[in-house]
């Protein structure tokens, strides 16, 4: 496998590889989006005790689910990164923080706008929320771990060893909802053996799923790219690449 | 399509506010994720440029230097010849 990967662990072909993915990722991602978000919003059923407000799940529980997978993400990364001194992982894993964080903000923001119809109150400290506001505050400690070094090296390190500090909380957060009584709700997807979810609700939101996936590795794509770009700016291959694509623009506008 | 007309649609059974609110949230969050990831690339490209730009002067004038000093030695060692 390693042989077959090693090619990859070089920026520029990389760089190149993920040119090519992106734009299939982002008719992919455009296509499972909006079919997942109309069917969501126009054709599902409604919930039988929350009736409309259930489509606030369409988005919230994809999201909040990202922002733990984006956040374990970033955690292998970064171990690779420290242990084998790995730099394209540092690239990826600068690259995945602000997606993670976006994603974070959005699973708060939805759960809020769903918790005030069904449960009453915008906000409550319990451990669901508490911990997920937590991974936002780790998300937003590593974004300003990885800006605040000069040197690309040494951020990368100071922002690994906090993401991989902070990955203790993954499991609080996953398993806040069965340790602590809690208002929020238990796992409704993952529930497997007897169906918990009806089977008109749960097409419409796997494609939802899907189609956030694939968006987020748009945006981690395009991050990513521009993480290589900078982390590589004296390389000679850079520098020819950035010419042409300024002379190419620079004849787009003549 | 679940909904009978189009006001019911906005209305969602009467909880429009909150469900029209996580959509919109959500879609401005993401938009704007996604413009500052485009923008920021072409902001990376654009600084590898100038600095690029910058080093080609910079070597052109150390060029040039080195000619005159070349120049200016052999004049004054002319000079001290005559």
């Amino acid at each position: 496998m390693w042989k077959w990967l090693h090619p990859y662990a070089n920026p520029e072909v990389s760089y190149h590889f993920t040119g090519k993915l992106l734009p299939w990722l982002c008719a992919l991602a455009a296509l499972f989006l909006s079919i997942g978000l109309i069917w969501a919003l126009a054709f599902a059923p409604a919930d039988y005790q929350q009736g409309d407000s259930f489509r606030i799940f369409y988005i919230h529980v994809p999201a909040a689910s990202l922002s733990m997978g984006i956040y374990f993400g970033m955690a292998i990364a970064a171990f690779t990164s420290l242990v084998w001194q790995f730099k394209l992982a540092d690239a990826s894993a600068a690259a995945m923080a602000p997606v993670g964080a976006t994603f974070t903000a959005i699973a708060l923001i939805t759960g809020a706008a769903w918790g005030k119809p069904m449960w009453g109150t915008w906000w409550i400290w319990d451990a669901r929320l508490t911990s997920e506001l937590i991974l936002l505050f780790l998300y937003l400690g590593v974004i300003a771990l990885h800006n605040a070094f000069e040197d690309k090296n040494l951020a990368g390190k100071a922002a690994g060893i906090l993401t991989l500090v902070g990955v203790i909380n993954l499991p609080i957060i996953k398993y806040s909802v069965e340790w602590w009584n809690t208002l929020h709700q238990g796992s409704t997807v993952s529930k497997l053996g007897k169906p918990s979810m009806s089977v008109d609700m749960l097409w419409p939101f796997l494609f939802c799923f899907l189609g956030f996936i694939l968006l987020v590795s748009v945006i981690i794509c395009i991050r990513f790219r521009s993480e290589i770009l900078a982390r590589n700016s004296i390389r000679p291959w850079v520098r020819s690449l950035v010419s042409e694509q300024l002379t190419q623009e620079k004849t787009n506008e003549i | 399509m679940k909904f009978d007309s189009f006001s019911a649609f906005i209305d969602m059974g009467g909880y429009g506010f909150y469900v029209w609110l996580s959509y919109g949230v959500t879609t401005a969050l993401l938009l704007i994720l996604i413009l500052g990831s485009m923008t920021r690339h072409k902001q990376v490209i654009k600084n590898i440029a100038q600095r690029k730009q910058r080093e080609d002067k910079l070597r052109q004038v150390r060029k040039q230097r080195k000619k005159q000093d070349k120049q200016s030695k052999s004049t004054l060692s002319e000079e001290v010849t005559e």
